[in-house]
């Protein structure tokens, strides 16, 4: 958290992203976004707006995307809104980043239930891969940062990485994911432990049993 | 009109209110940060908690919580007890112990509040947050560690500002209080937020490490760096007067001031002139008093003299002045110094008639060729209040950014005459319209184009006066109600050639049309005026008399002396007095009495404090047509508009980094 600060306004940045404009496509869905909200209100946009803004950017220099200031003072100008008032927003929500960031944003959860079910083995897992907390890696492919809790609890340990979610992972299945990820190719997503589909239970159901195949009327049971 | 109970006693309390009014109107101390009562409620920092019932049963922030039927509200309780202590804890978790370096300290809320509200020991050692002080300009400094994010200044800068600049990046522990990329705060009010800031994060950067509060005297004075007439507070050490700090007053300034008025005051020790000074073959030189006035009597002019005042100057000044002149046979006194000329026989149509509080009640107003922000940064706060309640506002003048939506009709003044469809919609469905003409338009014609304006649209009715002028001398008012207005303006004084012509700290005049005259300069710095003077009788500024000043709405104040004058310079009145035994003749007063008595005795409005009556405003004259282009106002740096100020480094550095773009590097710590 603390970590988080605004990539600095130089010249070098100015000269990047000084000229930043939608793509066609995205003018398209930034005017949809923006009439979502009645007339006057079109500031409501500005997270949807960011979001698009940073998947944009991720596009243009293939990463996944972050918010130089020249971008920010776009949507703000889009908007029609005080340009602070963006950067109070971007910099408030950590989804927005507001550095440099690598292809892909590695956030291997931390806290506690994960934790128990053995995330340090995925960090150190990632720090053999050569990741290190809060950079990126010299190829620029992998960026890695220790989140707090994702809500995935059930399915415990967990990564997100960008706009995907790896879980019930194991050392091994976190070294192959970042493999598979440098190779190009797209891992499985969701859970990798085998046999699982979602977050059912472990081993098969334990309570319900009766209503795995079909419909069952407990209520005479009770 | 909710009835409830605070700590058992039974109040009635406006529909409307809080609970934390609530609790104040039955004259209970409620601690607070984030609540003003002038910003929008926050929130944010919990120190408000009260028990109310009904309602869950845990503290509640009175603040945010409206005032109902029937609440019992308690602020004694130990509940409140523990949860103020509570509160006090968490702030003061990341708030360092610095208060015997901190600039806040004697005069900070924590501080204060701490001390009445908090447990007095602190279980907390580990280690502290730590904040990077933030670049906020020339007269903001900023030590962010100290900050309790309460948002105020934030708010400041939205609500009453209107120039949204500062603004709270990041979240949670790491948040952090900034302006834009660290920029300079740029406008005229910014350093309100340094009065607001509870705690020592936004302190006064020119003020730094200078005094403790407790160490100076406080006196009341009126601001003279523009015709608004704020309130102010001059607090003063020995015969240094150290800052100035707005005073509360609801019908003037509210609590804010502008930042120009409050940082003349290391103008007020330098470019001082200190003795009196004789024009000697075309060189100023030294000289006594007795030589001075010798020189004075030398001139003999007879009747052939002439007075300018200058735009700070006090009533009782202006009155001596006008006495000294009456002695000696003349009636030349002007104030107008850039030469305005507009018909001022009928004060109500000089004056701002809907007054302050009251602008902020129309709803379609019209401003011509005023930059309000720059001649009258507090009058325009008011104006965005009122443009926030809905009323339409039409500028005919250049363009300027007025903090609120506003339409600019063009720079031609002829559209007075004339005004356009939009204009004519808006004013004709409004019940309290008002127009206000500033310098620009007066010297256009605007005034009699105003007043067929305001005939036309109905702006005076039983209880609404909507016919406005701005003013930007704090001497204006009450120099007009002493007669000094001659009906051709300066021109006038020109055209009598007159043998002396008095300066009262007339520093805006072009001296070089008074060529065949002996200049005598009564003033306080060496500015314009003293570099065409003849001879220089060193005069106090409006920190160093007492004084009476009228504000452009026509309300009298009285200012108090907060110390001396420097070296050998005396009070305006007593020079002038000593000028007629100069002259050999008789002003009629020899004491600050007599002299305040004859005053009022002329014009019994200067004897009592507030608004002075002018009477209905006087009919159009038939014809009249404002003409002309209004391409530029007549202030150019807001900064700099008096010779106090011109003195002033810290206004000539905010003058450079703020209006010209300059940059200051800063010193590496």
């Amino acid at each position: 958290m603390a970590d988080r600060h605004i990539e600095p306004d130089t010249p070098t940045l100015r000269a990047r992203w000084g000229s930043f404009a939608w793509t066609a496509e995205n003018a398209e869905k930034a005017k949809t976004i923006i009439a979502r909200y009645p007339a006057g209100r079109q500031r409501s946009a500005v997270m949807p707006l960011l979001d698009l803004a940073q998947r944009q950017v991720g596009a243009e220099e293939n990463t996944q995307g972050w918010l130089p200031i020249p971008v920010m003072e776009y949507v703000a100008k889009q908007l029609d809104m005080p340009i602070i008032r963006v950067v109070e927003v971007a910099t408030f929500y950590t989804m927005y980043n507001i550095a440099p960031i690598g292809r892909f944003h590695v956030q291997v959860c931390g806290t506690t239930p994960c934790m128990l079910r053995g995330s340090d083995d995925i960090i150190a897992a990632c720090k053999a891969k050569g990741l290190k907390k809060g950079h990126t890696t010299e190829d620029g492919l992998f960026s890695f940062t220790e989140v707090e809790c994702m809500g995935n609890c059930a399915s415990a340990p967990m990564v997100q990485i960008n706009d995907d979610n790896y879980e019930d992972l194991t050392a091994a299945d976190m070294t192959r994911i970042l493999d598979e990820l440098a190779a190009g190719k797209q891992p499985k997503t969701g859970t990798q432990a085998p046999g699982r589909h979602t977050v059912e239970p472990l081993g098969g159901p334990t309570t319900l049993t009766a209503m795995v195949s079909a419909n069952h009327d407990y209520r005479s049971e009770w | 009109m909710p009835k409830l109970k605070v700590d058992g006693v039974e109040l009635e309390v406006p529909a409307g209110a809080t609970v934390l009014q609530a609790c104040e109107l039955a004259g209970k101390e409620i601690p607070r940060f984030c609540y003003h009562e002038r910003l929008s409620i926050a929130g944010n920092c919990r120190m408000c908690l009260v028990e109310v019932k009904p309602g869950p049963p845990k503290p509640q922030a009175s603040c945010a919580l409206p005032a109902s039927e029937g609440q019992e509200i308690r602020t004694d309780s130990e509940m409140v007890k523990k949860a103020r202590e509570g509160v006090m804890e968490f702030l003061l978790i990341n708030h360092p112990l610095d208060c015997p370096i901190c600039d806040q300290g004697g005069e900070c809320d924590l501080q204060d509040q701490s001390v009445a509200y908090g447990r007095g020991k602190s279980r907390y050692d580990e280690n502290k947050r730590a904040v990077t002080d933030k670049y906020m300009g020339p007269l903001i400094k900023t030590t962010m560690t100290r900050c309790i994010h309460c948002t105020r200044c934030v708010r400041f800068s939205e609500e009453i500002a209107g120039v949204d600049e500062i603004g709270a990046l990041y979240r949670g522990e790491g948040m952090q209080i900034s302006t834009y990329l660290e920029g300079a705060a740029k406008h005229e009010l910014s350093a309100n937020v340094i009065d607001l800031c509870p705690v020592g994060a936004l302190t006064s950067k020119p003020y730094a490490f200078e005094a403790r509060p407790w160490e100076l005297k406080k006196t009341l004075g009126i601001d003279v760096s523009d015709a608004v007439g704020s309130n102010i507070r001059i607090d003063s050490r020995g015969r240094e007067v150290l800052r100035i700090l707005p005073r509360v007053n609801d019908d003037v300034n509210e609590e804010w001031l502008s930042d120009r008025a409050r940082y003349v005051v290391d103008g007020l020790t330098r470019r001082r002139l200190d003795k009196p000074w004789l024009r000697k073959d075309g060189k100023l030189t030294a000289a006594s008093w007795a030589e001075a006035f010798d020189a004075v009597a030398k001139i003999n002019p007879g009747a052939s003299v002439a007075v300018i005042s200058g735009d700070q100057v006090d009533c009782e000044t202006l009155f001596a002045a006008k006495a000294l002149a009456r002695a000696l046979g003349s009636s030349l006194l002007e104030g107008r110094q850039t030469g305005l000329a507009y018909t001022a026989s009928n004060l109500a149509a000089v004056a701002f008639n809907s007054t302050f509080a009251g602008i902020e009640e129309a709803d379609a107003i019209l401003i011509v060729g005023s930059h309000v922000r720059d001649e009258a940064p507090l009058v325009n706060t008011r104006l965005r209040k009122a443009a926030k309640r809905g009323a339409k506002v039409f500028v005919i003048g250049a363009a300027w950014d007025p903090t609120y939506p506003a339409t600019f009709l063009g720079e031609d003044a002829g559209l007075l005459n004339d005004v356009p469809a939009e204009v004519v919609a808006a004013f004709e469905g409004s019940k309290k319209p008002a127009i206000i003409i500033g310098g620009a338009g007066l010297a256009k014609g605007a005034l009699e184009a105003g007043l067929a304006f305001a005939e036309r649209f109905k702006l005076v009715t039983d209880e609404w006066n909507g016919f406005n002028v701005l003013h930007m001398a704090a001497s204006r008012m009450g120099g007009l109600m002493l007669g000094y207005a001659q009906p051709g303006g300066l021109a006038d004084l020109v055209a009598a050639k007159p043998k002396m012509v008095i300066s009262l700290g007339a520093d805006e005049v072009d001296y070089t049309k008074f060529a065949g005259s002996m200049i005598v300069h009564i003033g306080h710095h060496g500015d314009k005026a003293a570099h065409a003077a003849d001879v220089i009788l060193p005069a106090a500024a409006f920190t160093e008399k007492d004084g009476t000043y009228v504000n452009t709405e026509g309300r009298v104040q009285y200012s108090e002396r907060a110390v001396y004058a420097p070296g050998d310079a005396r009070e305006d009145w007593t020079i002038l007095r000593a000028m007629a035994d100069a002259l050999g003749v008789s002003v009629g007063f020899d004491s600050f009495e007599q002299l305040r008595a004859a005053m009022i005795a002329e014009v019994p409005a200067l004897g009592v404090e507030g608004l002075a009556d002018y009477g209905a405003l006087p009919a159009a004259p038939k014809g009249a047509k404002a003409e002309g282009v209004i391409a530029a106002y007549p202030i150019k740096d807001h900064y700099l508009t008096n010779a106090i100020a011109r003195s002033s480094p810290t206004l000539q550095r905010c003058s450079a980094e703020l209006v010209h773009g300059e940059t200051f590097a800063e010193a590496a710590e």
